[in-house]
């Protein structure tokens, strides 16, 4: 069933962006090009599963390059909610020791709004989405708590400082619109996780992230990705995207 | 596993949002990497200048029509009246959190109580910051209205910390549609979206953790206001229960089901619709 679905879903949509849509295309490299327009689109059961490139991965995954304008920040976006989500579903088909049933909950509940948020950018972008990353999480302890949840926090927090940063990058407004709906939900997690892992009751709107004017962070591209990098094999070009 | 695509009907949906998408040109420059606040005000003294250059007439205006560029005949007046917008909901905030810390023997000490006074830090520096960015901007911050938290004695929020933490809820969530239903019209403005949006994230942060405290999950499931929380306060959550984003009937291309869709995405509220619950309570 999925066989013969995904290719009757997948084909017209690959060969109408190949044609009527290329045009709208201007990236410079025949490479990347190749990888955006031919990958693409064909991997939605994989997505689903587990990261098969998690632990250690095999060979060079290849790089990316996010490309220009809007279409670049929402393959920014993409590459940081792919991460989130295979952290998520790692996460869940191993919850770490003594987890308890309010923290599996929202362990489900993240790893299915960031899948949500994985699904719907891959079909906004079509043909002009990366690849599926390859991620490395070998520096994270699945099995334990503190590790698997300080990890959570830390992507929790760098999707907002992200999206808080890329808002001025849109040049469409109903784009900003859509990364608004996402980062208020980045927002709302990062205060559950921190309220579940931190003993301080003030941790979820920290002073470690909320400055004294009561602002929360609001990162560039460049060191929200110099941030993940650790978790991010493939070599990731952000050189295109907007500026200011 | 069996995985049903059949229903994948997303051709239509992506035309739609490819009609958002636009490439742009962009020269390649050295990448600063933390738009610190500082950096965002020390830009607004310029901001007059570029506000009284975008005065320009309509006509003109309409030449530039449908990129960033002419989203730049934002007027100043435009850029204070959201700002201004954004201040009346900030001092609603403050000063119900204000009235409730004021009030003895109401929020329990310990956890509420540290959770309750970092909220009301964080909207009383809202406040004091709009205040002081609308008036960079040679307009005048609106003073705060008077506001009365029974709304004509349907509430007792300071007799009843449960009504308390309900109504707290319900601010924070209508804070959070509020912002983003207003970025699109700071667009024209990196410096000013950005704190906005700085603003935005932290209202967020605020409605999970009093949601949390009520016993609720974080986020907000399809259009429900949640156990305990009273019929009036409904407005805040009508429209939460949207599926689709950018054209694009999420449930089609994500395997996460219509309730996930609406955890996954907030939606906005446009100024009317939160000035009708906000004027619940201002007199």
């Amino acid at each position: 069933m999925s066989k013969t679905s995904k290719s009757k879903v997948e084909t017209p949509l690959v060969s109408r962006l190949n044609g009527s849509r290329r045009s709208f295309i201007k990236y410079g490299g025949a490479t990347l090009a190749a990888s955006g327009l031919l990958i693409s689109g064909c991997e939605h059961l994989e997505q689903i599963l587990p990261d098969k490139g998690k632990g250690k991965p095999e060979g060079h995954p290849r790089p990316v390059n996010l490309g220009r304008g809007d279409t670049g920040i929402l393959n920014y976006a993409y590459a940081l909610e792919q991460l989130e989500a295979a952290f998520y579903i790692e996460v869940v088909n191993m919850p770490y020791d003594g987890i308890s049933d309010e923290e599996m909950v929202i362990m489900e509940d993240l790893r299915k709004h960031e899948v949500a948020h994985r699904d719907f950018l891959k079909a906004a972008l079509g043909d002009k989405a990366i690849i599926s990353l390859t991620f490395d999480f070998s520096t994270v302890d699945f099995s334990n708590r503190q590790s698997v949840l300080s990890t959570a926090k830390t992507f929790e927090d760098l999707g907002v400082a992200a999206y808080n940063g890329a808002g001025r990058l849109f040049e469409s407004a109903d784009l900003l619109l859509i990364a608004g709906k996402i980062v208020s939900v980045e927002g709302r997690h990062a205060a559950a996780i921190r309220s579940v892992l931190d003993e301080d009751p003030r941790s979820f709107a920290g002073s470690d992230v909320i400055d004294g004017d009561g602002l929360d962070r609001a990162f560039k591209p460049g060191k929200v990705l110099e941030a993940a990098s650790p978790f991010i094999l493939n070599k990731i070009n952000a050189n295109q995207l907007p500026k200011s | 596993m069996q995985i049903n695509y059949q229903n994948l009907k997303t051709e239509e949906a992506i035309m739609n949002i490819f009609k958002l998408l636009k490439n742009y040109d962009v020269k390649p420059e050295g990448m600063e990497n933390f738009i610190s606040r500082r950096d965002a005000f020390e830009k607004l003294v310029g901001l007059g200048k570029k506000a009284a250059f975008a005065a320009i007439p309509l006509s003109l205006a309409g030449v530039a029509a449908n990129n960033k560029a002419s989203a730049q005949s934002a007027t100043t007046e435009d850029l204070a009246d959201v700002l201004n917008f954004a201040l009346t909901l900030e001092y609603l905030e403050a000063e119900f959190y204000t009235m409730g810390l004021d009030t003895n023997g109401l929020i329990p000490s310990g956890k509420d109580h540290s959770i309750i006074e970092l909220i009301k830090f964080h909207e009383a520096h809202h406040v004091d910051l709009l205040k002081i960015v609308i008036d960079s901007l040679g307009a005048t911050p609106v003073s705060k209205p008077h506001f009365d938290f029974t709304a004509g004695g349907a509430f007792n929020p300071f007799g009843d910390y449960q009504q308390f933490l309900a109504l707290a809820q319900a601010f924070e969530d209508t804070g959070v549609r509020a912002y983003k239903g207003q970025a699109g019209n700071l667009i024209s403005n990196g410096d000013l979206l950005t704190a906005a949006l700085q603003i935005h994230s932290v209202e967020a942060r605020h409605a999970s953790e009093v949601r949390r405290l009520r016993g609720l999950k974080g986020w907000i499931l399809q259009d429900q206001r949640g156990e305990g929380m009273p019929a009036q306060t409904q407005a805040v959550y009508n429209g939460e229960d949207n599926l689709v984003q950018g054209g694009v009937d999420v449930t089609t291309v994500s395997l996460v089901g219509a309730d996930g869709v609406t955890e996954s995405f907030d939606e906005p509220l446009n100024k009317h619709e939160v000035l009708t619950i906000a004027g619940l309570f201002i007199v």
